[in-house]
């Protein structure tokens, strides 16, 4: 067969003439510097082939090497703690071997091949084994325990099996006769198309939050584990610190963060604070249950493209292993951008914005790796994914924006107003929803208290009525309004400023858990009943406002740490004497 | 692979068309001579077969299909350097225009750069002094930080960005490592003079690398500009362990720039027709800012931009808000009323300072008052809103004392001269009486041990000798009763 030569060459689009081996999203060599590519679209005479490294320098007549095997990800233990690029280069060893830039044509192994596991064996000779049953156990890192699993095609009779010991990821720790006869040899590393979802047996209903600690998060709009959030917002309105919040301080099990066409430095700070950050429960880095992704916007654009998928696949590895998986991807926009720019230099027909018309289906695609699964091996696990929008010039109503929108159940919308007046987390109550809510009825009222969505009605309730009065209010001042209205804005008050506002800088104030969330709402709630009460009974609502009895409920957030829950009882206490002493 | 190609098979805005070419790399450099003498330099990008579309950086004016003979040099744009680009001045494409002869070359770096890995970044964290006490106490800049002035045209962006040059002490001799490179795109040339004078008053001219391309200068070559310098810049900060300043004016140009080369390879547009690549092309230059491991030196940039029309939404300062660590947004108001810097503190932000300020950088209040100021300083818009519905006079008393607050505030904090060269702690001092003249429990971000430290109503009132407009008020009903 005749030799593959580049014919033409457009940034990272490179095109092959009369080629015929080519397969759609096969991977490629692209070049003398073999860069990595993928084909992405074939006609007769022509292959289109999208290059993930820059292609400066290389050559029209340059070879393109096929593989035949779709762009995937290597997937084994020694993941964790890792840092990928968006084709899963591992960073960290580029920059030992090469230095602080990127160069073109780098090949490194994504995983440690020298590294020794120790391996337990949970299976025995004679076992009949299938796709995705759990053969060996590593613990992988203080917090993680690494689940072998058998490789797709693996189905059959384990015939032989090391001992337990220690073993590099290449090592054959058991051969397998399938079902031909013929006998398998398996390793601890496994490949995986990082277009194509990994299988499960099912999908479970959805039924327990993810808790954040963030209480606008948990209290107003829940995400539950296995559910899809979008957060969308203007520059500088908080998208990444979201994502970092959550990302160190959620309960799931593992943390898939991807840093998709956005700054290097925060991917640096993450790594940072996540390594010095420890697990409250075992005292562990954060690190250990964190795998980074990161493409900056400087790297590569179709690197760009691949980067999501390339998390996405890993998460769901391990959710096949029975984790739960959180995904936090910033920003989905620029991964939305690629897919724009790529499609430009294929001169194809641009639908909204530039943008082609393939973008709402891809974005479906992406959210729907989400769930709450019952796995091959029997397991539940699961994968939330959380995706950052950047929507340009901070309109909500373009593209990306949009069609997110249409396949995220949650939606936190960041406000640059309240991001202005450094209302942080800027989530603007009156445009955010979470549809999660109903199926996490039960869990809250099981796990916390039946109090918890009770509070939250009257809080939402609450803000809304505030919203309302804000319009009088925009036009004559407030006070004019009646003395109920009036301890509704101040109530409202409190709630945004003592309650939603939340702190990430701040020790106690950065994650709180549910349990707090429950009575700083009591006591702002209480508050509010006896302020009522004492307004009904004649007394004047000006001088409940002038004790600074508000200040004091505003600032408990501050004042009662996280582990002396009991404080809170003198709130209401206070409240009570405070009103009492009225006249 | 030195052939020369006579002639050229076809001419289209700044590209040229070659045919039967080989060997050709994406991105080569081209050298073309003209029959009339002159040489003129492009870049390969597009290679389909045999032909060959270059970009002509200086443009195709005066080229026809028959008076050129072109070389492909063999290697992608690249820049001499070596430490003597100090004190020298530079064209858009990074070749001398001083007169004073080639610089000494140490080595020959490509403009384009390589991505830097993020494992090899170092997180920012030095705290720059620049004496302006809003963006010293509101917008901290930290070194190997990118922070853009969002500017609008007619308003004092170079003033601001010569002022944190001389009092970001770079002129300071026991700085030797100081050094700026300025990049003009686009600007007038009073702009780069007034700059250049600037360096010179401040002494420091000789730490200066220049690279100018201006109004009349060639668009291609815009597009090198910021690429020659941003290469310039790595190359004093991690070979030669410099603190490098990097000044890019007026990045609005550079951008136009970009949109209309774009439309004359008939690229399908984004946004108010500027390239879909936009966000990416302007990361590539921004995200060159920073601190790499194992070097001494660092990149910070000062981006300065003119927003059209004064929106901020606009393509070009929205995409830079995405990829900068904030920005310090000028407000035509304030300028209006003849404060100095007009800078818009709401919308202004750095998103590197939390970890630059505080207890070691700059003092242990910091993050409370700038927390406080700024939620403060956004109800005062609330005031003045209302006010402006129901008129100031029927205000309630609070309301009233966040439009005093707000009026000093900015006549005091903001405002300052161009020569004046405030202390950090005095900033934060100034923050602290400001905000006491607001009643003390309306300051809900700050824990109350700060306010018993620095909350003092009275002496604040003294300090700026206010007459209360409620005093007044009450004055005055009293005699009407
Ligand atoms: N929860 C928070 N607590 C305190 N400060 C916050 C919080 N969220 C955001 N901020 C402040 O806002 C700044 C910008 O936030 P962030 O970087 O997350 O914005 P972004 O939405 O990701 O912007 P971009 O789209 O440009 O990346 C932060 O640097 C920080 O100063
Ligand atoms: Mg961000």
């Amino acid at each position: 067969m005749s030799e593959n030569k580049i014919f033409s060459i457009n940034g990272p689009v490179v095109t092959v003439r009369n080629a015929t081996e080519f397969s759609m999203l096969e991977m490629v060599y692209v070049g003398n510097n073999k860069l990595m590519g993928e084909v992405i679209q074939i006609s007769k005479d022509t292959t289109i082939i999208q290059v993930y490294e820059s292609t400066t320098s290389t050559k029209v007549g340059e070879p393109v090497y096929s593989t035949g095997q779709p762009i995937s990800v290597t997937l084994g233990p020694g993941i964790l703690r890792n840092i990928y690029d968006g084709i899963g280069r591992p960073l960290k060893t580029i920059y030992e071997t090469h230095g602080a830039f990127i160069a073109s044509g780098i090949h490194i192994e994504s995983l440690d091949p020298t590294l020794e596991w120790e391996v337990n064996f949970i299976r025995k000779v004679h076992d009949n084994v299938g796709f995705g049953d759990i053969v060996a156990k590593i613990q992988e890192t203080d917090l993680i325990e690494h689940r072998i699993m058998v490789p797709k095609g693996f189905d059959g009779e384990i015939i032989e099996l090391a001992p337990a010991g220690k073993y590099k990821i290449h090592d054959v720790i058991a051969k397998i006769k399938i079902s031909t006869g013929e006998i398998l040899e398996m390793t601890m590393v496994q490949k995986w198309p990082i277009k194509t979802p990994r299988p499960v047996s099912r999908r479970l209903p959805i039924s327990i939050p993810l808790v954040t600690g963030q209480r606008v998060v948990d209290t107003l709009f829940p995400l539950a584990k296995g559910g899809t959030a979008g957060v969308p917002g203007g520059f500088g309105t908080g998208k990444t610190m979201m994502q970092h919040q959550l990302a160190k301080w959620c309960d799931a099990d593992l943390i898939v963060y991807i840093g998709c066409g956005e700054r290097g430095n925060e991917m640096t700070q993450a790594l940072e604070e996540f390594s010095q950050l420890k697990d409250p429960k075992t005292n562990r880095p954060l690190t250990d249950r964190t795998v980074f992704i990161a493409n900056t916007s400087n790297m590569p654009v179709a690197a760009r493209e691949a980067s999501i998928y390339t998390g996405l696949t890993i998460a769901e590895y391990y959710r096949d292993m029975g984790y739960h998986v959180a995904v936090m991807a910033d920003s989905t926009s620029r991964w939305a951008e690629a897919l724009r720019e790529i499609s430009g230099r294929l001169e194809e027909m641009p639908a909204e914005e530039g943008f082609p018309a393939y973008l709402p289906s891809r974005i479906s695609q992406f959210y729907e790796r989400a769930g709450y699964m019952e796995t091959l091996n029997g397991q539940t696990g699961s994968v939330t994914i959380i995706g950052a929008v950047s929507p340009q010039g901070a309109d909500f109503s373009e593209p990306v924006t949009q069609n997110t929108k249409r396949f995220v159940r949650c939606f936190w919308a960041l406000d640059k107003q309240l991001a202005y007046a450094r209302h942080y987390a800027a989530i603007n109550w009156n445009l955010s929803y979470s549809e999660y809510i109903g199926d996490l009825e039960k869990w809250y009222n099981k796990n916390v208290d039946i109090r918890f969505l009770k509070n939250r009605r009257a809080i939402v309730k609450l803000l809304a009525e505030e919203n309302k009065l804000m319009e009088i209010v925009k036009l004559i001042g407030s006070d004019v309004l009646p003395d109920d209205q009036r301890l509704v804005l101040e109530t409202s008050r409190a709630i945004r400023v003592g309650f939603l506002q939340q702190n990430a800088f701040h020790k106690e104030d950065t994650f709180v858990p549910l349990a707090k969330q429950l009575r700083m709402m009591d006591v702002i709630l209480y508050l509010y009943q006896k302020s009522l009460s004492a307004i009904h009974e004649g007394k004047a609502f000006s001088l409940i406002e002038n004790t600074n009895i508000f200040e004091k409920v505003i600032k408990m957030k501050y004042e009662v740490p996280n582990d002396k829950l009991e404080m809170f009882d003198d709130y209401f206490t206070l409240i009570d004497e405070t009103i009492y002493q009225i006249r | 692979m030195n052939l020369q190609y006579i002639g050229l098979n076809e001419i289209s805005g700044p590209l040229v068309v070659l045919d039967n070419v080989e060997d050709v790399g994406y991105e080569e450099m081209v050298e073309i001579r003209l029959k009339n003498g002159t040489t003129r330099y492009g870049r390969a990008i597009l290679i389909s077969g045999k032909k060959v579309a270059i970009q002509v950086f200086e443009g195709t004016s005066g080229m026809s299909l028959t008076n050129t003979k072109t070389r492909f040099l063999g290697h992608p744009m690249q820049m001499a350097l070596s430490k003597e680009i100090l004190g020298r001045t530079f064209n858009g494409s990074g070749h001398e225009i001083d007169g004073l002869g080639p610089v000494f070359v140490d080595e020959y770096r490509d403009v384009n750069g390589e991505p830097l890995n993020p494992v090899s970044r170092v997180y920012p964290r030095n705290y720059i002094h620049t004496g302006i006490s809003s963006i010293d106490a509101l917008t901290t800049l930290i070194r190997g930080q990118k922070l853009p002035i969002f500017s609008g045209s007619g308003l004092p962006h170079n003033e601001i960005a010569v002022q944190i040059v001389k009092q970001a002490k770079i002129a300071d001799q026991e700085n030797r490592n100081f050094c700026i490179v300025f990049a003009a795109l686009g600007v007038k040339n009073d702009v780069a003079d007034y700059f250049r004078r600037s360096f010179e008053e401040a002494g420091v001219l000789e730490k200066v690398a220049m690279f100018l391309n201006l109004a009349n200068d060639p668009i291609i070559e815009r597009i090198l500009t910021p690429r020659c310098a941003l290469t310039a810049a790595e190359y004093l900060a991690y070979k030669h362990d410099m603190h490098v300043l990097v000044i890019l004016t007026d990045m609005t140009s550079y951008c136009e720039a970009l949109r209309e080369f774009s439309s004359s390879k008939e690229e399908i547009p984004g946004r108010k027709g500027y390239p879909g690549y936009l966000y990416s092309d302007l990361a590539s230059l921004y995200e060159r800012a920073g601190i790499v491991r194992n070097a001494k030196g660092s990149v910070t940039q000062i981006p300065i931009l003119t927003m059209p029309n004064d929106d901020i939404t606009h393509p070009i300062p929205d995409l830079t808000g995405y990829i900068t660590e904030g920005q310090i947004v000028l407000d035509r108001d304030l300028h209006q009323l003849g404060i100095y810097p007009p800078i818009g503190v709401l919308p202004s932000l750095s998103r590197l300072m939390k970890d630059g300020i505080g207890a070691g950088y700059t003092r242990g209040d910091h993050q409370a008052l700038m927390n406080q100021l700024f939620a403060s300083y956004a109800k005062v818009q609330d005031a003045r809103s209302l006010a402006s519905v129901i008129g100031e006079d029927e205000l309630s008393d609070t309301d009233q004392n966040y439009i005093d607050f707000g009026r000093l505030f900015e006549s005091n904090f903001i405002s300052q001269g161009f020569e004046e060269n405030r202390q950090i702690a005095d900033t934060l001092d100034l923050g602290w009486s400001l905000l006491s003249l607001l009643p003390r429990d309306e300051l809900d971000r700050t824990d109350e041990e700060l306010l018993d430290q620095f909350y003092d109503h009275e002496k604040a009132e003294k300090f700026f000798a206010i007459k209360h407009k409620s005093i007044i008020r009450e004055l005055d009903q009293q005699e009407d009763d």
